[in-house]
């Protein structure tokens, strides 16, 4: 995360974010206490998870579950409250 | 030198700034009357009822609505105007700051008058004195015919693009947005060639080039964003001058940062803002008859700050009184004198400056206060270089 940050003569004013798509540059994932893990034998692929996560960090492929976005994952634990068949774990991260 | 005066009709303040709207036809008006506005907003809806403007006028049901309404509106890329007076500036608090931080060129005229409490509806600068910190620029408006060229002005001023900073356009309340003068108008297409059409440089609705405006902004990127506006406040200084310029060739108007009348060789000088300085003038050229030489600065814009202007008229007098129609209760004197203190710091001579507190509350100042301020000046301050006080009340009873 150590970009240079650029000057007030660099940068749009009034704050104004002139780039669609942008916020997927902010790298929220160091946020994170518990990462969620899945058994990927257990999952159903209902996508509940993917329904319900309010970062947008669960991965489909195809219609399948294929893991999680970790550099924007906080670790809310949400995927794994809704997941039907508890196949997704909170696990402490390791630092 | 082409000078095209349209006509001249008996108009209030209120009502001249209201014909000035008509010709802008902004996009979008959203406000909200109060005294001593109301009159604003109540001729400019007629303008709206007959079709004379294009305006998407929104009646708002507060002035919290008024100016969100304005941001969000400007935001979208539109000529933007509202007004206001007092609690009505107060309770847009909050977005008066977010209208300047975003950029947005919002054009308000505001009718000056004392902030509650104890209530009261007359006229001090105590609203926008309070919001001389907000990041708008500020002009103060001694009669009608001024707050007429100023609201057009402002347009200009405001949307240039090296600026984007809204502007406030004060008159005060009742003295000068309640009587009727004779106001010199100017033809309407001179008016719009003049503000032009307003190209905002990005705009919620367009689609092709999304853009997010007011995300939040935290200790990495907030403070160079607050630095962009205050380099844009100082840009504002040497650009607006060159508007001035351009308004004089095309209406015949003159207009300065600050008016300096009969500063050059005065041994005292009284600075005052809006109606006031009316007043000072012709006292001024009372004592210059009987060979006082006595002098008035008018600060005509209070932000950006005319530092330079001012120590210059300043510099070379020997005492100073500074009126302020607002209280600041710092105990240190009302906020144009406590600039103006600040500047003449630098000027090298330093002369004695006063300040007298005034008029709070419509109390009125007639030609005998201000009399006796530069016999003030002329007696204690100048010849026996002693300040009885430096913070006066005039117009208090003791």
């Amino acid at each position: 995360m150590a970009e240079k940050k650029k000057s007030w003569k660099e940068i749009p004013i009034g704050g104004l974010i002139v780039e669609a798509g942008s916020a997927a540059q902010y790298k929220t994932g160091s946020w994170r206490t518990f990462k969620p893990e899945r058994d990927e034998k257990k999952c159903i692929h209902c996508l509940f998870c993917w329904i319900y996560c309010p970062d947008s960090s669960i991965k489909v492929k195809d219609g399948k579950m294929v893991g999680f976005d970790y550099e924007h994952c906080k670790g809310c634990g949400i995927c794994a409250s809704v997941c039907p068949v508890k196949c997704i774990t909170m696990k402490k991260e390791e630092k | 030198m082409s000078t095209i005066k349209y006509k001249k009709l008996p108009l209030t303040g209120d009502q001249a700034v209201a014909y000035a709207m008509r010709q802008i036809d902004p996009d979008v008006v959203a406000a909200y009357p109060i005294t001593p506005q109301t009159e604003i907003v109540m001729y400019f809806s007629n303008y709206v009822a007959n079709g004379e403007v294009q305006t998407e006028m929104i009646p708002v049901e507060s002035e919290h609505s008024a100016m969100s309404a304005c941001v969000g509106a400007a935001a979208a890329g539109a000529r933007v105007m509202t007004a206001t007076s007092a609690n009505g500036l107060a309770l847009m608090w909050e977005i008066v700051y977010i209208a300047a931080s975003l950029r947005l060129p919002i054009v308000m005229p505001v009718v000056n008058r004392a902030l509650s409490g104890p209530i009261n509806i007359h006229c001090d600068h105590s609203d926008t004195m309070g919001a001389r910190d907000s990041g708008w620029i500020q002009l103060y408006c001694e009669n009608g015919q001024e707050a007429y060229e100023n609201t057009i002005l402002a347009v200009r001023i405001a949307e240039d693009s090296r600026i984007l900073l809204p502007v406030m356009v004060c008159q005060d309340g009742f003295i000068t947005s309640h009587a009727v003068e004779g106001v010199q108008l100017f033809d309407d297409k001179l008016v719009k060639d003049f503000i032009g059409e307003y190209k905002p440089a990005y705009s919620l609705l367009d689609v092709e080039r999304p853009v997010t405006y007011g995300p939040l902004d935290l200790q990495d990127y907030y403070f160079e964003h607050k630095r962009q506006e205050s380099e844009a406040m100082k840009n504002a200084l040497k650009i607006i001058p060159d508007i001035l310029k351009e308004f004089e060739r095309l209406f015949g108007s003159r207009h300065d940062l600050v008016e300096s009348y009969r500063v050059d060789d005065a041994d005292i000088i009284v600075v005052a803002l809006s109606s006031t300085a009316g007043t000072v003038r012709g006292i001024v050229d009372e004592l210059r008859q009987n060979g006082v030489k006595a002098g008035l600065l008018r600060p005509r814009f209070f932000r950006p700050f005319p530092k330079e202007n001012i120590v210059n008229a300043l510099k070379n007098s020997k005492a100073i009184a500074v009126l302020d129609r607002s209280e600041s209760f710092s105990g240190e004197g009302g906020p144009l004198y406590t600039e103006i203190k600040s500047s003449m710091y630098d000027s090298g001579t330093r002369p004695f400056i006063v300040n007298y507190i005034y008029g709070l509350g419509g109390r009125d100042i007639f030609p005998e206060d201000i009399k006796k301020v530069f016999s003030d000046l002329l007696g204690d301050i100048a010849k026996n270089k002693k300040i009885k006080s430096s913070i006066n009340y005039l117009g208090s009873r003791e």
